[in-house]
């Protein structure tokens, strides 16, 4: 979980810097030149391969521990005040993994199988990738559902930064703190990172303005 | 007087010891894999002594009435252990070790034995330093020793409050380990009811599973008695709720005597009892009188508080009255001089029944050491006073913390308030130097036997003699009797004497079950207490005890009558369990106060008031009661004295004085 | 004050069991709640009722035999006491109070609030100590060990294996339980001819006993009534990692 959890994180990073690539006012060209010059790499298609397969580890195993977890407790508690004693985030990061996993199935849905399965987009006279999310951010429906998901997502990184350290035994009283800290933050800077996305780009659309090529 | 025979080798005390181990017959390891060994109860005695039997080879099975071994009342112990190491340099040595106990006991214990056990005191430290016990350490990384009352020596050894807890989580470790090998059976949850003589030979016990609430049939080659005390007669007392007498007292039944049964020791320091709910005592651990001072009003019934009394009107009682030790006097000596000045109507608190341990003056002290540590010489009152709590805190911070968690009262700010409260039993199964008992084949260990403590135990020495015994007595002396047994298959459990004993079982079971009177068993429990503290406790008088005696058996009859016991016996039945044990703490009552009668004499923790001096100190007498008295059970509540003559050939026999 | 309590009661292990309310009343502040719950049960056995089975010992917080579940919450609402400590001036007269057993899989109920914790035992006998035989050890100053070691050894060797972390953790993880008897031997010196095996063996007799995994919520830290910190669950994982790499 550890292992797969950190190596997710790892590609959230580089997906918020492609992201914000869209705020250069450049009309998007940043960001397309970047997604294509991805494509084009061997390293980043390997890359790609491991990614799916951690999404898939992280999941088969959350889904694993989660029914073991469950059997070692038959008979619940009727009264039970967890909250008194642990977080919210760290009580439920299956729900939160839940909602981020179906958001990553929407995602890929919308973005990654048009462009580089089905190659609807991207291509030669056709919408560029920049355009379609910003179309895609546009749509009131999808724009808060990447939202919420992307709440969810800050949750779980708030326990899942410092847990994974913890797991892998990368801690103690001294860093325990610490880590703490840099959780809290790194799930700030990637709620706001990418929460800013929907909210400008549908706020943009609200005020008919074009971010994509606004300039400072 | 003919029947007791204590065994001591001869020779010079220090080479009574080495002397014996050196002749002691052995048994050869084929045959110890052969021998069976019955320990019941695994606290510290019976832990380390079933760990260290079965590394020896023998087969082992551990009984325990609680869910887990590790849950035995040695867990409580706070203070520490003793040792004669002289870490400190401060003129400790084995001789002065066994000086001081032998005189701490009054002049009422073996000078063998007391011996014996401050020779193998070191070796215990160096066994539990071994199996990780993670004791109290200076910077430098060695031991750290801290003085207990009763001795001018740092000699005790500590993990902060906790230390029972860390040696005996070190046995347990030992003894899980050997539960893992498959040489040790454990058996949780078992309370042993009978002990199986055949022939004159203990060959093994009767157990009820407290789960089902079968009973078993154990057969064995020997069987160690490792049960703890009996402080619980008194109802209230420091012992854990499910402490009981019932195995020594069954065995004491089947024909083991019963040493000195009125030595009990009181504590000065536990918290108060706030009222009639109260189920139990705490102990603060009396290393608090390291640093703190004990005090009363001057004035009588003065209802001021504490803090509001200026330092003139304070009555220092024991520094007043005992000036070389203070207020690190022994045990009896400080127990009796609270009762004292309560009794004459200095007490303090809403029950009157309590004494002040005050540490303004500790915090005020060690305030000043740190601030002159940190430089800060020209510091002032509250910032020394900061300074200090943290320095008391450092040492004493879980006590503190358990004595506001239990009165709700901040004790950095408050002086606490403290009573004597019954602590630990001298008294137990009479024992031999191998630590046998009257029955060939039965022993008992730590607290359970009568032994090294005399009339009076020092601080720290209790987890000393239960791990001496378990670790360094019983695997040496078990085999000169064991190594007469090789012959002898175990006996099979259906022998007549096993039916017989468990039917005896069964019958008193199914008797208590089927009273369904109209109280309940704790009811006589109180009852009992009550008589026991006011008539056998910190003052015992000829009318008292006489009167004692009476009631008790009166209390009874009644609870033979009266008692009720819901519930079957083929479950778990908590309350059958206790009206066991209640029932045997009235017959036990008796023979404390029958001891108690018989010994015209105040010593150690037995304090008779016909007997003292102008000053209200203790008298002995030692040309009439300078012996063991060991009761015989002659059966229906009967009893008949032997006496152990005690002689004193190193030790020179003197008034104890801590003046 | 006058309290409601709500207790659930269980005959045996094979039958089901339910929560029966019982009213008490003229309860005292400086009662223990184990002590009002003598009260009740001295009034049960009056009325010619059963009263309701327990487990509590040394009722001075150190043999780790009591364990209830109170008002949702491992020995109740007090951080840093065991019920047997736990005094009725942390309630509020009128309340209606909900104790229920530990609940979990490795601690099977017995009778109403008394589990099976043997499976402690079981680990502990995995691999909880060092293997020195009576008899065989140098000089204790022989081995000087930091203070700072010590004590957190020390630390780490004050669980009383009551078990509510066990209870506390919403996966029933008995994790640190096993990383503080883990700690207390890698932090010393004497820990570590066996560490590699200890850590091993003690883990896998753990999952074998059936308690969930950790996942850090940190609610075993906040329930263990001596505070171990879960600083010892990295530990533990640490020395569980360097184990497998080695073994």
């Amino acid at each position: 979980m550890a292992l797969s959890g950190l190596f997710l994180i790892l590609f959230l990073l580089e997906h918020l810097y492609t992201n914000v690539t869209l705020f250069f006012g450049d009309g998007g060209v940043e960001f397309d030149e970047t997604s294509h010059s991805m494509v084009r790499m061997i390293i980043i298609r390997i890359i790609e391969i491991v990614l799916f397969l951690a999404i898939l580890i992280h999941v088969a195993q959350a889904v694993l521990l989660t029914r073991e977890n469950n059997e070692a407790r038959p008979i619940k508690y009727t009264l039970n005040d967890g909250g008194k004693t642990s977080s919210w985030n760290s009580r439920n990061m299956g729900f939160t993994g839940s909602v981020i996993f179906f958001f990553i199935v929407v995602h890929l849905y919308n973005f990654f199988l048009p462009y580089r399965i089905t190659g609807t987009v991207g291509g030669v006279g056709q919408e560029t990738i920049s355009v379609n999310v910003v179309h895609a951010l546009e749509n009131p429906v999808y724009a808060l559902l990447y939202l919420i998901s992307v709440i969810f997502l800050a949750f779980h990184l708030r326990h899942a930064l410092a847990s994974a350290f913890h797991t892998l035994g990368l801690s103690n009283k001294k860093y325990m703190p610490i880590l703490d800290k840099v959780s809290l933050g790194f799930s700030i800077l990637i709620g706001v990172g990418f929460g800013s996305f929907p909210i400008l780009f549908y706020g943009a659309k609200l005020l008919h303005k074009d971010l994509l090529n606004w300039a400072l | 007087m003919s029947k007791l025979d204590s065994k001591i080798p001869e020779g010079p005390i220090e080479q009574k010891w080495n002397a014996y181990k050196d002749h002691v017959p052995l048994v050869n390891p084929s045959n110890k894999r052969n021998l069976e060994i019955i320990v019941v109860g695994s606290g510290l005695a019976g832990s380390s002594a079933a760990a260290s039997l079965a590394e020896l080879g023998y087969k082992v099975k551990v009984f325990c009435f609680q869910d887990s071994p590790r849950r035995a009342h040695s867990i409580a112990a706070q203070g520490g252990i003793n040792a004669a190491k002289n870490y400190q340099n401060d003129g400790d040595s084995i001789y002065r070790l066994f000086y001081d106990t032998i005189k701490g006991g009054d002049y009422r214990s073996r000078e063998g034995n007391v011996h014996r056990l401050a020779e193998v005191s070191t070796n215990i430290i160096d066994q539990c330093v071994a199996q990780g016990v993670p004791f109290a350490r200076e910077y430098g990384g060695l031991l750290s020793n801290r003085s207990f009352g009763g001795t001018q020596v740092q000699r005790t050894f500590y993990a902060a409050g906790q230390t029972g807890q860390q040696l005996l989580l070190g046995a347990y470790s030992a003894l899980q380990r050997q539960v893992g090998l498959g040489v040790v059976k454990m058996f949780t949850r078992h309370e042993m009811l009978d002990v199986v003589v055949i022939d004159g030979k203990a060959k093994g016990i009767i157990a009820r599973d407290l789960i089902t609430g079968k009973l078993e049939r154990h057969s064995a080659h020997a069987v160690l008695l490792c049960t703890g005390g009996y402080g619980n007669v008194f109802y209230l007392s420091t012992n854990a709720m499910g402490s009981n007498v019932t195995a020594t007292w069954k065995a004491h039944k089947r024909g083991a005597f019963f040493g000195n049964p009125c030595y009990t020791q009181i504590h000065p320091t536990c918290i108060p009892v706030s009222g009639d709910h109260q189920s139990k005592l705490t102990l603060m651990s009396e290393s608090l009188r390291n640093d703190g001072r004990i005090w009363v009003p001057k004035a009588e019934n003065d209802k001021r508080k504490a803090n509001e009394i200026p330092e003139e009107e304070r009555d220092y009682y024991l520094e007043r009255r005992y000036p070389a030790f203070g207020n690190l006097v022994p045990r009896d000596v400080a127990s009796r001089a609270a009762k004292e000045r309560c009794d004459a109507g200095f007490g303090v608190g809403s029950s009157k029944m309590a004494v002040y341990l005050d540490f303004a003056a500790a915090i005020e002290r060690y305030g000043k050491q740190q601030a002159g540590k940190l430089g800060e010489e020209h510091a002032n009152i509250t910032r020394v006073i900061a300074l200090g709590k943290e320095a008391v805190k450092e040492k004493y911070g879980n006590l503190f913390a358990m004595y506001e968690k239990i009165t709700g009262e901040n004790p950095y700010e408050i002086a606490m308030r403290i009573y004597p409260a019954v602590h630990y039993t001298m008294g137990g199964l009479w024992v031999d130097y191998e630590l046998m008992t009257t029955v060939p084949g039965m022993y008992a260990l730590g607290e359970a036997n009568f032994s090294e403590h005399g009339a009076n135990r020092l601080g720290a020495s209790a987890l000393m003699q239960g791990l001496a015994d378990g670790y360094f007595v019983i695997p040496y002396t078990i085999g000169s009797y064991l190594n007469s047994q090789i012959r002898d298959k175990v006996t099979s459990t259906d022998h007549p004497e096993f039916l017989a004993a468990e039917k005896n079982v069964s019958d008193t079971i199914n008797q208590l079950i089927n009273i369904k009177g109209t109280k309940s068993v704790d009811y006589f429990h109180k009852r009992l207490g009550k008589i026991m503290w006011d008539k056998c406790g910190m003052g015992r008088s000829e009318k008292g005890l006489t009167s004692a005696i009476s009631e008790i058996r009166l209390l009874r009859e009644e609870f033979w009558k009266d008692v009720r016991v819901p519930g079957a016996s083929n479950e778990l039945n908590i309350e059958l369990e206790k009206a066991g044990r209640v029932a045997d703490f009235l017959e036990l009552g008796e023979l404390m106060c029958i001891d108690a009668l018989n010994r015209n004499e105040s010593c150690g923790g037995h304090f008779r008031e016909e007997f003292q001096t102008k000053e209200g100190e203790a008298e002995r007498d030692d040309e009439n009661f300078m012996y063991v008295a060991a009761w015989e059970n002659k059966g229906n509540n009967t009893y008949e004295v032997h006496k152990e003559e005690l002689k004193y050939e190193v030790v020179k026999v003197a008034a104890r004085s801590y003046k | 004050m006058n309290l409601t309590l709500k207790v659930w009661r269980q005959a045996s292990a094979n039958i089901k069991g339910g929560f029966v309310t019982y009213p008490v009343a003229n309860i005292s502040e400086e009662m223990s709640f184990l002590e009002m719950f003598d009260v009740l049960n001295e009034r049960l056995i009056t009325e010619g009722n059963e009263p309701i089975a327990f487990d509590h010992d040394c009722r001075e917080g150190i043999c780790g035999m009591c364990s209830m579940h109170i008002n949702g919450r491992a020995h109740g609402p007090q951080s840093g006491t065991t019920t047997c400590q736990l005094h009725m001036r942390h309630f509020k007269d009128g309340e209606t109070i909900t104790v229920e057993p530990w609940r979990a899989k490795a601690f099977p109920v017995i009778k109403d609030l008394v589990v099976n914790r043997s499976a402690f035992d079981k680990i502990q006998a995995a691999g909880g100590f060092i293997s020195v035989n009576t008899g065989n050890a140098k000089d204790a100053n022989s081995l000087p060990i930091p203070k700072d070691d010590a004590d957190a050894s020390f630390f780490a060797a004050a669980c009383i294996g009551c078990g509510a972390c066990v209870a506390a953790c919403k996966n029933s993880s008995a994790m640190l339980f096993v990383s503080a008897k883990v700690s207390q031997f890698a932090l010393l010196p004497q820990g570590q001819v066996e560490r590699v095996d200890r850590a091993l063996n003690m883990v896998k007799e753990m999952d074998a006993l059936g308690f969930g995994n950790c996942t850090n919520t940190g609610s075993c830290e906040a329930e263990c009534p001596k505070e171990i910190s879960i600083e010892n669950i990295a530990r533990l994982n640490r020395e569980y990692l360097l184990a497998t790499l080695k073994k």
